[in-house]
């Protein structure tokens, strides 16, 4: 073959070759479809906002404050209806709680509340075990734990006897597992233990079991209705004490999240309402409540992931 | 021999067609600015997709709503979740074309002006946007510069009362893409 013949073939195949590549606007948009496809499956996309806030009405939610982020929190849980036009339906007088929950990383937070019942310090450490996902790691659920240490504050009912400091203290353990199903539906179990050091006598139990379970329906972008039960399981204390059942909504503007709520549980720690409940939705023994959420961003996780990135690579 | 000389060229052929024509970027940066009194939002995404036709001037993007990385987490799950509603419509696609072709010539490195017609689709609705932008060519390499401004009513996407006045009725879209030869 000679040099002319070579070239023409060259120049014939070259024309040839090119007209599958005289792409239009769809051909490009394929090649990106390729890339994003392939992409897609080399990414690990988390599930975001299985609930609105770190608490589904007063259990812990699998939620924690984003990382670098501040959550600021404040319960009233007001007397019960019971009180009448007298005492306008419980609003005279309220149990209130504060806290404050902070996000290190997208799967460790920690908290410190005060509550007006029992006069009640507490910290807690919450944790992701597994974060529901898609893409690159598919993962069905989000699986936490949450740990709580409390210290009450109140003085002692028997002064005269011999009492010790631990006594004051109580502990609360809970694991979440949640699925966010779709946009607007989520389902969380809560399996809690509370553990109170000081019981009033020996019909009580100090470690009590709880089976608790929460759901979120939305209703439009801002609102969603919320449900929770705290079943406690029967035979731990006297009878008088009784599972926990509320329900509420989640309202949510800018940067805070309304939650109110009807509910028969009168705590906002599960040392709390999971051990110490005595009022029944059957009696009328409920109370409206109110959780306010404000979040504050105080650090840049992503900043401050990007220097620890730079870091790493000026050492290396 | 003749056969494999035949191949080789077949090859060098398809390489070079095809080296000469689309361009491509897996990385394309993608910014969008909201500015009112209260509060200003930003929002990066370098993950956004993009390929070039050269010979055709075709031009499209496209980009994941939730690689947008904001500086507050509760913007971005606002974003996703009540603005752009990114389950729904989990991207945003730009189709379009190069409208001056002939003033920009990209087999010579120099800098162009120029202007971009198109289709960009976003919460399920598409509008036409033009632009005009600057597109570098330095050994090679195409980089393309460009910012339009989004009417965010013109998508259907409605901003609740209480944070209207956080949030700019136009944000400013900035597109800065590297594209490599494919």
């Amino acid at each position: 073959m000679n040099l002319f013949k070579l070239a023409l073939l060259t120049f014939a195949l070259s024309w040839a070759a090119s007209v599958p590549v005289m792409a239009q606007e769809d051909d490009l948009l394929d090649l990106l479809n390729a890339q994003t496809d392939s992409a897609k499956a080399n990414t690990i996309e988390y599930t975001y906002a299985t609930f609105k806030t770190t608490r589904i009405i007063s259990g812990q939610s699998i939620e924690i404050p984003a990382p670098g982020v501040m959550q600021f929190l404040i319960g009233h849980r007001f007397g019960t209806f019971k009180d009448g036009w007298r005492g306008l339906f419980g609003l005279d007088r309220a149990n209130i709680r504060f806290a404050f929950e902070y996000g290190f990383t997208p799967w460790l937070a920690v908290g410190f509340g005060r509550s007006s019942a029992d006069k009640m310090y507490d910290g807690s450490i919450k944790l992701k075990l597994l974060r529901q996902s898609t893409g690159k790691r598919k993962i069905p659920l989000t699986i936490g734990l949450y740990a709580s240490g409390a210290i009450h504050s109140m003085e002692w009912t028997n002064p005269d006897r011999n009492n010790y400091f631990t006594s004051r203290m109580s502990y609360a353990f809970s694991l979440m597992i949640a699925r966010k199903f779709n946009k607007g539906f989520s389902l969380q179990l809560t399996p809690t233990v509370a553990h109170q050091n000081l019981v009033p006598d020996k019909t009580f139990n100090n470690t009590v079991f709880a089976m608790g379970a929460g759901a979120r329906q939305m209703v439009s972008k801002s609102l969603s209705i919320n449900a929770e039960v705290f079943y406690l399981i029967p035979g731990q204390l006297p009878e008088t004490y009784q599972s926990t059942y509320s329900i509420g909504i989640d309202l949510e503007t800018g940067g805070h999240v309304f939650q109110f709520m009807i509910t028969n549980a009168r705590g906002m720690v599960e040392q709390y309402f999971v051990p110490r409940e005595t009022q029944r939705w059957r009696d009328g023994d409920i109370q409206i409540g109110f959780n306010i959420n404000r979040v504050f961003t105080v650090a840049n996780y992503e900043k401050m992931q990007q220097r620890k990135a730079a870091r790493k690579e000026k050492k290396s | 021999m003749k056969r494999t000389i035949l191949s080789l060229a077949f090859i060098c052929c398809l390489a070079i067609s095809a080296y000469s024509q689309k361009y491509l970027t897996k990385s394309a940066h993608l910014s969008f600015f909201s500015k009112t009194k209260l509060e200003n939002i930003e929002a990066h995404s370098r993950q956004a997709t993009s390929a070039l036709n050269i010979e055709t001037g075709d031009l499209v993007f496209k980009v994941g709503m939730t690689t947008f990385q904001f500086e507050k987490a509760l913007m971005q799950e606002h974003f996703n979740e009540k603005y752009v509603e990114s389950e729904k419509y989990p991207e945003a696609i730009f189709k379009g074309k190069i409208t001056n072709l002939s003033e920009v010539n990209f087999k010579k490195d120099g800098t162009y002006k120029a202007t971009v017609t198109g289709d960009l689709t976003l919460h399920g609705v598409t509008k036409k946007v033009t632009t005009t932008g600057t597109i570098t060519v330095a050994g090679g390499k195409i980089s393309a510069v460009a910012a339009f401004p989004v009417l965010i009513k013109d998508y259907n996407i409605s901003i609740p009362n209480a944070v209207k006045d956080n949030i700019s009725e136009t944000v400013e879209v900035k597109v800065d893409a590297t594209y490599s030869p494919l």
